[in-house]
């Protein structure tokens, strides 16, 4: 493709899809986004369930230390 | 004032409950307007520039600890958004309407020239996500290459080489369809 069908393309493009330039915001999406918040609370961090994780395996190995593990909780 | 705003970035970034509520919202009323008109520019759909508005802030507000003071926020929220948008240029189903075999040159017939339009307008939505929006960006938008190149986290050769592409993708599926522009 030439530069003169580059310009031809672009041309027709910039026919095809008019340019939205700077639009304004027509509404305050605070609501909307702190109803995002409330509906999809944050997921536990990944540490917390390798944690949870580490804790199920050790009391697995050693199932004596669950009674002292709940004493301690 | 300027410490206001670094403050502000700042108990952004560090996520402290008690104060990262406060500073999240002013960040988004400052730059909601800044990302929704971004992300309009991509997807040219208000109402779904103001979902993906919500949802970059969505993915800001989960993802406060990576911010980096040093890059600015803006910057930082136009790169999210675009990833929202392209995501979701994704999820849309691709156009699928088969290539008509009409030989329709330039003219000035306005019905003919409308037909030119909307075959354009259909053939550049068939074309990949990554190339739609470095075209609409820098060709539609007439948006800085270095601004574009920043956003889709891309060097500005591999902005340059992504609208040739998308200008000679669409050039070939409107030969297909007997368009020659």
């Amino acid at each position: 493709m030439n530069g003169h069908e580059d310009e031809q393309m672009r041309a027709l493009l910039k026919h095809a899809l008019p340019p939205i330039g700077e639009a304004e915001l027509m509404r305050d999406l605070w609501p909307a986004m702190q109803r995002r918040i409330v509906a999809r609370p944050a997921p536990p961090p990944w540490f917390d369930w390798a944690l949870a994780c580490g804790v199920a395996v050790f009391g697995f190995v050693f199932p004596a230390t669950i009674p002292v593990l709940l004493y301690y909780l | 004032m300027q410490n206001g705003a670094s403050d502000v970035l700042e108990e952004f970034r560090r996520g402290n409950p008690a104060t990262f509520g406060p500073a999240f919202e002013a960040l988004f009323r400052l730059h909601q307007s800044a990302v929704y008109g971004w992300i309009l520019r991509m997807v040219r759909n208000p109402a779904v520039a103001e979902e993906l508005t919500v949802e970059t802030f969505w993915r800001i507000h989960q993802a406060h600890a990576r911010f980096d003071p040093a890059r600015g926020f803006e910057a930082w929220a136009r790169t999210i958004a675009t990833r929202a948008a392209l995501d979701w240029m994704r999820a849309q189903r691709r156009e699928t309407e088969l290539p008509v075999d009409v030989v329709a040159p330039m003219s000035g017939d306005p019905a003919v020239a409308e037909e030119i339009r909307r075959k354009t307008a259909l053939a550049f939505g068939r074309l990949p996500p990554k190339l739609r929006a470095a075209a609409l960006l820098a060709v539609v938008e007439e948006m800085p290459h270095k601004e574009i190149a920043d956003a889709l986290g891309i060097t500005v050769a591999a902005v340059k080489v992504r609208v040739f592409r998308a200008l000679r993708l669409l050039r070939r599926d409107l030969e297909r369809q007997g368009i020659r522009p």
